[in-house]
């Protein structure tokens, strides 16, 4: 509770942020795929991005739940921004986790005050939902290693400063290397055109005789999946929170729309079909509030009976959170832009731009198929 | 498979091969940059589908709602977008015209609509009408020997391009006072004001016309002062039909490639379509799709055969829309991250799909028209 002044200081930048500089150009930035690499210092400069990071680095060591309410906010205005910020996020706890200590002084405060942005490598073209099949090499060579091969799906490739790849060092080993921008034999590969997540750069990665120094391997050799799992429960349960965040911006530019829009001569919000839809919207969106705060006091809480005694409930609940939020930030974002009509299928209202980022949250961090699986799997 | 005759099945195979040469490798061209693939759109002049329920004096091929609804599919499974330019042209300008326009209105417009040489659009909803499109607010007023025409359209699609409007107005007070007229480019006052940017249905312009002391002769109005609600029953029901074509299109695009991608992508070491979760999209998408073009095309053959069921066609309009925005959305997912690029299809079909439950009357409003027909014996003003 005590941290209850500085989370409502940080929401108030984030709204002067969103309602000045991000939503009066969200239109454009989305058309012209267009990210502001401003902007993203100035997430770190109001302590976004340091929410959970280590106080040594310049992060104010918060709550895991204070840090995803934080978030929702974010998302609220950006769901590019806030997405680009909790990958970014993930590769510094990472390396504050795993990393040794120059790997922490390296790069730790860079990330934190945003002037370097991280990414993460896993996927490949052929390994996606099956992400222990990965392909990309890393050979044992004298002084470090070498990577062979390419990386998918790649958020923020091109703007990073450094990239968390896994690389198989073995038949059945996955290790984890931090490969910095402009490593010899690193090149990036096609910027994907995607369907929506415009402004944030999505990129092949491609390494060829890639060297990188035994100092670049983050953990130790064989620790890479390991790694990466312990990110994902992390991971779901902010994408959770940022469709949370999604599904809200909808909700409220729907509940607007609705109060000033006349067919029939009546307001639209005094047809009981569309007074059901927003009904709908609102509980939905609640819920799924709800469920992606349980999870993420679960996950900040180590003397929580759940995280400790039953890893599997709380794999369960993070899977269960980033399914729900992210399949009612479909659904609320679609009804949005049906509660618009043809004006909500222009881009000049906002909402179908939210409903083309909606569909990518069902996709990304384990689809919603994969979600199922891992619930069934872990109940 | 529905059972069609031999000059349907020719007119089907004769679509599918034009739409797989002609519009599908360009569709995701003209979808990124919001252009119409107006070549192929003068070669399906060349078809003979441009006037495709139209009087075969005027170059009509003088077809009913099955065989249009055959072109929406065929070419709908190509390019949405494309094929919705193709509806605005054939059904709402080309087919009203026919229908409702005099001899010598028809002798003027529709050899030249019919071949390709002209464009066509119709103008209903404007800025502040939509659903309530009855309520317009374009007015026309007789002055003399001609009519003066004032006001706004919106979302009109081929506005751009087109060398005339199948145009509503407003010629009185009372809520049903609409007269039709047909107003030509270049009419002094009249100007397409806007190209709209949309979030699918990228390749079919859409655009906003503006009348400003728009004169027009009398002999430019269709029909009677007061007819255009008249015409508009008529013909709702055929443009409701056929516009859920597109709408089956889309949902058969989407199995297609959801059956190919499921037996050829692998994860854990064997294809994706052994995973019941796959199965179970794929088997679904095939059952709701089947039912799309079952339901679609008996409600056109009673239509065609002079049926007087005033539900079917919004039912119709009402059902499949709905069933092709999930089905693409599906898709999209059984594809993951390819699903979400531009490389494959799925997204633009998604976005595409997505307008059907707003265009021609929202779910909203046929939902409204259905009640008010299934509960009239109760219905009270609340």
């Amino acid at each position: 509770m005590e941290n209850s002044f500085v989370i409502q200081e940080l929401v108030k930048q984030i709204d002067r942020l969103g309602k000045e500089v991000i939503w009066p150009a969200a239109i454009e930035a989305d058309e012209e795929e267009k990210f502001d690499r401003k902007l993203f210092s100035q997430l770190g400069e109001i302590g976004l991005l340091g929410m959970v990071g280590a106080e040594e680095y310049g992060g104010s060591n918060l709550n895991y739940s204070d840090y995803v309410s934080v978030l929702e906010r974010l998302a609220y205005y950006s769901l590019p921004y806030a997405v680009t910020a909790s990958v970014s996020i993930m590769v510094q706890k990472m390396i504050e986790d795993a990393g040794s200590e120059a790997q922490k002084k390296q790069y730790l405060e860079k990330l934190i005050s945003g002037e370097m942005i991280g990414s993460f490598a896993l996927s490949e073209s052929h390994s996606g939902s099956d992400a222990a099949a990965l392909k990309t090499t890393a050979k044992k060579v004298s002084g470090g290693f070498e990577l062979q091969g390419s990386k998918m799906w790649i958020t923020s490739g091109g703007l990073s400063g450094v990239y968390v790849v896994m690389a198989r060092t073995g038949e059945k080993e996955i290790s984890a290397f931090l490969v910095p921008d402009g490593a010899p034999g690193f090149t990036l590969g096609k910027k994907e055109k995607k369907m929506g997540w415009k402004l944030s750069p999505t990129r092949e990665l491609i390494f060829q005789n890639c060297f990188v120094s035994e100092t670049q391997l983050l953990g130790k050799v064989g620790e890479g999946f390991k790694l990466a799992l312990s990110a994902l429960n992390k991971g779901r349960v902010t994408i959770g929170a940022v469709a949370v965040g999604l599904s809200q911006m909808a909700l409220d530019l729907s509940l607007a729309f609705s109060k000033e829009r006349k067919q029939f001569n009546t307001l639209l919000n005094q047809f009981q079909g569309i007074q059901f839809m927003l009904a709908d919207m609102a509980t939905e969106t609640y819920a799924a509030r709800a469920l992606v705060m349980q999870a993420a006091q679960a996950l900040g809480n180590p003397q929580s009976s759940l995280s400790q005694k039953n890893a599997s409930a709380l794999t369960a609940l993070c899977s269960m959170a980033k399914l729900k939020a992210t399949d009612v930030g479909m659904q609320v974002t679609t009804d949005a832009v049906q509660i618009h009509g043809g004006v909500g299928y222009t881009s000049e209202y906002h909402v179908e731009r939210l409903m083309r980022d909606a569909k990518a949250l069902q996709i990304v961090e384990g689809t919603n198929q994969i979600q199922r699986m891992v619930i069934a799997r872990n109940l | 498979m529905w059972h069609f005759n031999d000059e349907q099945k020719s007119l089907q195979k004769t679509c599918r091969e034009f739409a797989a040469k002609e519009i599908a490798p360009k569709a995701e061209h003209h979808d990124q940059h919001e252009t119409f693939n107006i070549e192929a759109f003068k070669k399906l002049g060349d078809l003979g589908l441009l006037g495709i329920t139209a009087d075969p004096e005027y170059g009509g091929a003088g077809l009913g709602a099955l065989e249009a609804t055959i072109v929406m599919e065929e070419l709908g499974r190509a390019c949405a977008s494309t094929t919705l330019s193709y509806l605005a042209h054939s059904i709402l300008c080309v087919n009203n015209l026919d229908k409702n326009g005099s001899p010598e209105q028809k002798a003027k417009y529709l050899p030249k609509l019919i071949s390709g040489e002209w464009i066509g659009c119709m103008g209903m909803s404007e800025p502040d009408q939509g659903s309530d499109a009855v309520g317009m607010k374009t007015k026309a007023e007789k002055k003399g020997d001609h009519y003066e025409i004032n006001g706004s359209k919106m979302w009109i699609t081929n506005a751009q391009y087109a060398q005339v409007v199948y145009l509503y107005t407003r010629t009185g007070k009372e809520k049903k006072a609409l007269t039709t007229f047909l107003v030509d480019k270049g009419t002094p006052g009249f100007s397409v004001s806007k190209s709209i940017h949309k979030m699918g249905m990228r390749a079919s312009p859409t655009g906003e016309l503006s009348f400003q002391n728009v004169k027009v002769p009398i002999s430019a109005r269709v029909g009677q002062e007061g007819d255009s609600i008249y015409h508009m029953m008529k013909n709702l029901d055929l443009e409701r039909i056929t516009i859920a074509g597109i709408s089956l299109g889309i949902a058969a695009a989407c199995l297609d490639q959801c059956v190919k991608y499921a037996q050829e992508r692998k994860q854990f070491g064997v294809a994706i379509g052994n995973f019941q979760l796959i199965q179970k999209m794929v088997a679904e998408m095939s059952a709701e799709t089947a039912m799309m073009r079952h339901f679609l095309y008996s409600a056109c053959q009673e239509y065609d055969s002079g049926s007087k069921d005033r539900l079917l066609a919004t039912q119709v309009k009402l059902a499949l829309p709905k069933m092709a925005t999930k089905i693409a959305l599906d898709a999209i997912q059984l594809h993951g991250g390819y699903g979400y690029s531009r490389e494959f299809p799925l997204e633009r079909f998604m976005r595409d799909a997505k307008l059907m439950e707003i265009g021609a009357g929202t779910n909203e409003v046929m939902i409204l028209i259905l009640a008010k027909q299934l509960l009239k014996e109760c219905l009270v003003n609340l």
